[in-house]
């Protein structure tokens, strides 16, 4: 969908570096840049602050040029100092003005500790020149990158993120490294106390560059993963290596990764349970439905009401409760699925919006405070015991959560490959015709807003153990809509698609807590990026692949088949 | 002996009679066309065959057992099956797919079964895909099983359309407009196995056809419907000779070219 350029690349340059010069001031101006400006990457060589200002100009100078390209060497370098300087530019305008003119009143963050800040610390006339030469330098370097080999290239790029990524969260690897023993101290002579130090860099640098410049030269092997079913090829031996090998990294991981990931690990997993018990309702029946969260909060409730102390004289354990609450997800995963079964798309999504809402009002309710506690919600909810030992800690809960998400989505997956899932299918990609086939939709509906409601409200009784207590207020709509938007970003109908999505979605808000607050900015920028770049998710069904990349699976076919021939003709 | 027997059906949409007291007659393994200018009613007719509408009047009996009013599904569990005017296929589903969910009447596997993946759903599953692969080798898509339906060419998703109506082993195929916007080759092609769908399965055809050629070269009776009444029935001699045919055809043949070349056809012959 590249369109050849008519326009000059000059012109494109200069429209390109004040674009990015534009975004470099909007980062500035937000307070990102300034709030940033002691937090090392590399000790004593730059800062995040100085990443956030300068690397708009490096990138978007590198997209242009590879969009204009190809080009002789000579315009490239010269179109990336235009791009430089034209951005440099922008920034040393919003210093001027920023001298003439108080901003700070419309702009809390244009103070002048920002100016000396992207004038590197000098005064004005120095500062604004070395900004604009620092800026041409980024230009020249983007298109310096580019002219290199693009194996080589590749390999630089990729180590100049990991060395930002890993200099920016150096505090979350050394609280896991750290526990290590040796190899801990080893990882800790890495860093500085904040950022890498220089020769800490230079290691990050040679180990990925090094890694990716000896992947890239490896056949790839990537092609069989477009065909439906395509791991099929892999030899039996391989596979369950590798399986075996991911199922003991799982059970590992709590104790390698330390109780802060630990508790990460388990939200992602409730989401995942969830993302899977949405997905069959959404991705596989097309069955929008915006009150997930209901079944959630059912089975939490279930859980907590039958299991506390506080609102029952005999009260269950964990266990004994677990059937009760599975069965009442069920049933009112049916009751919704009713009177919702003549309605589409977006009635159907207001619909199950109003439901989810009843559901958490009921909760919250005065009315119904006897049994459900009001908004106080519901204490001392049984926590899971085998025999003496209690599973109480995130740890321990987190083997509970690997267990739930095994089996659920092992039935998922058998579902989705079952006459079942291809009756769901069928009626998400045209009800009338599946009802002309046979299919009886009222049941096929009714079993997917069940099976939906099943895994959702399993999730609902782990958290309610996992944290001994319900409130309404946390079954509240934003649920819903992350776990909707978690199968979208995983891609929709995929099963390892929810736990891509789960992970990307519930784990990055975790790591981004580097950024503070601008921690949601950073991730709404994260997730319009990935949806514009991969809008199939970031693992797609197969056959959602298939529509939306047939051509250039096609292509890239034709072209191996070509090199086949090419290579047996030598 | 007939199969399907339709007395007084009819069908309104708010004070437009859409089918007005229609008699039908379908003779078992024969081949029956309805035919009728545009708005004739004849895919209402279809619609309340299959149960998508109920009929406000009349009845339909199928092998001498009253259907009227029967969902849409179970009518297909009574053994009809249908295809649509505009190809409508589960179009991001497999060919095998496809069919399928057309098998999906005489499949047993339940839920249990499924997830624990027991002999006998294996078992089931193994016989329907190979079931499948034979219609599809008998519709001529041999080996474009896992073919995505909305990648196949238009006259392979026609008949993919028939593969999948099959698959619920039918007594009566309902076909409308099977040869909507083929040339004449395909045309041709599709005749020829629309006869060998009553002469190898054995299987009762009603079809909604367009093109003169195709219905006087293949039916053994045909209707004429026209604004929602049966206006004619006959042999193809017969109606090509009916006065009431041509003037339904002629006379309103200035509001409709297409329905005036064809009937001219018709009167030629």
């Amino acid at each position: 969908m590249r369109t050849p350029t008519t326009q000059s690349p000059w012109k494109q340059a200069i429209q390109t570096g004040l674009i990015a010069g534009a975004v470099a001031v909007l980062l500035s101006l937000v307070g990102m840049v300034a709030a940033f400006k002691a937090r090392y990457i590399i000790s004593g060589v730059f800062t995040m602050g100085q990443v956030l200002f300068l690397a708009p100009i490096l990138m978007m100078t590198y997209f242009m040029i590879r969009r204009i390209s190809p080009q002789p060497t000579r315009t490239v370098l010269i179109s990336g100092l235009l791009a430089g300087l034209a951005g440099g530019v922008v920034l040393a305008a919003l210093i001027l003005l920023g001298s003439i003119i108080d901003l700070q009143a419309m702009f809390i963050n244009a103070s002048p500790e920002l100016y000396r800040l992207l004038a590197f610390g000098q005064s004005m006339v120095p500062g604004l020149v070395i900004l604009l030469v620092v800026c041409m330098i980024m230009g020249v370097l983007a298109g310096a990158i580019f002219i290199i080999p693009s194996r080589l290239r590749a390999s630089i790029i990729q180590a100049l993120l990991w060395i930002t990524l890993v200099g920016l969260l150096r505090d979350l690897i050394l609280t896991v490294t750290n526990r290590w023993g040796p190899v801990g101290r080893l990882v800790k002579a890495l860093f500085a106390p904040s950022g890498l130090t220089i020769v800490g860099a230079l290691i990050v640098f040679i180990l990925i560059a090094g890694i990716y410049y000896w992947r890239m030269g490896q056949p790839a092997r990537q092609s069989s993963a477009f065909q439906l079913g395509g791991s099929s090829t892999q030899k039996p031996l391989v596979r369950w290596l590798t399986i075996g090998g991911i199922i003991l990294l799982l059970l590992l991981l709590p104790p390698i990764l330390g109780i802060f990931f630990s508790d990460i690990l388990d939200t992602v997993f409730m989401y995942i349970l969830m993302g899977l018990g949405l997905n069959i309702v959404v991705g596989f029946a097309g069955l929008l439905d915006l009150g997930y969260v209901a079944f959630f909060a059912i089975g939490a409730y279930t859980m907590g009401v039958l299991t506390s102390p506080e609102l029952n004289a005999n009260p269950m354990t964990y266990w004994q409760a677990l059937p009760f609450a599975m069965i009442a997800c069920v049933v009112s995963g049916v009751i919704l699925g009713l009177p919702v079964l003549k309605m589409r798309g977006d009635y159907l999504a207001i619909v199950t919006l109003g439901f989810g809402e009843i559901v958490r009002l009921l909760a919250l309710s005065d009315w119904l405070r006897p049994w459900f506690g009001g908004s106080q919600g519901i204490q001392l909810i049984a926590q899971p015991r085998f025999g003496n030992f209690v599973l109480n800690t995130q740890q321990e809960l987190y083997y509970l959560f690997l267990i739930g998400v095994g089996i659920v989505a092992f039935v998922a997956w058998r579902l989705r490959d079952s006459r079942m899932g291809r009756t769901w299918m069928a009626l998400r990609e045209d009800e009338d015709v599946a009802i002309a086939m046979g299919i009886n939709h009222v049941a096929t509906k009714l079993m997917a807003f069940a099976t939906g409601a099943l895994f959702s409200g399993i999730a609902g009784t782990i958290f309610a153990a996992k944290l001994q207590s319900v409130y309404p207020h946390s079954m509240n709509f934003l649920v819903s809509i992350n776990v909707l938007s978690l199968i979208i970003i995983g891609g929709m109908g995929s099963i390892p698609g929810v736990f891509v999505g789960a992970l990307v979605l519930m784990g990055s808000p975790e790591l981004l807590r580097e950024f503070a607050e601008f921690r949601y900015l950073v991730y709404g920028a994260l997730l319009m990026a990935m949806m514009l770049t991969r809008p199939e998710g970031l693992w797609p069904d197969a056959r959602r692949r298939l529509e939306l990349h047939e051509e250039e699976i096609a292509a890239k076919a034709r072209a191996e088949v070509e090199t086949a021939a090419m290579g047996s003709t030598k | 002996m007939s199969i399907l027997v339709a007395k007084e059906v009819t069908k309104r949409f708010g004070g437009l009679n859409a089918l007005s007291r229609i008699d039908l007659d379908v003779k078992e393994k024969t081949i029956h066309s309805i035919i009728g200018p545009n708005g004739a009613g004849k895919t209402t007719f279809f619609n309340c065959v299959t149960g998508f509408y109920t009929p406000e009047e009349g009845e339909i009996l199928l092998d001498n057992k009253n259907i009227t009013g029967l969902s849409p599904d179970r009518v297909t569990h009574r053994g009809v099956s249908r295809t649509y005017q505009n190809i409508r296929l589960f179009k991001n589903m497999t060919s095998v797919e496809n069919i399928l969910v057309g098998m999906h009447p005489h499949l047993k596997s339940g839920l249990i079964g499924s997830i624990l993946r027991d002999r006998r759903t294996v078992e089931e599953e193994k016989t329907s895909v190979e079931e499948a692969k034979r219609l599809l080798q008998f519709v001529g898509l041999r080996g474009k099983g896992d073919m995505m339906a909305m990648n196949l060419p238009y006259g392979a998703q026609r008949r993919l359309e028939i593969a999948r109506a099959l698959g619920s082993k039918p007594k009566l195929l309902l076909l409308d407009e099977p040869t909507a916007g083929m040339n004449p080759s395909e045309t041709q092609e599709m005749v020829h196995f629309i006869r060998r769908l009553r002469d190898e399965l054995e299987i009762t055809i009603l079809l909604i056809e367009h093109q003169m050629r195709v219905v006087m070269s293949i039916s053994e009776l045909i209707t004429v419907l026209d604004f929602g009444e049966k206006i004619a029935e006959g042999s193809p001699a017969q109606i090509q000779k009916n006065a009431r045919v041509i003037e339904a055809y002629l006379g309103r043949g200035a509001a409709s070219g297409l329905g005036q070349n064809e009937a001219s056809t018709a009167a030629a012959t």
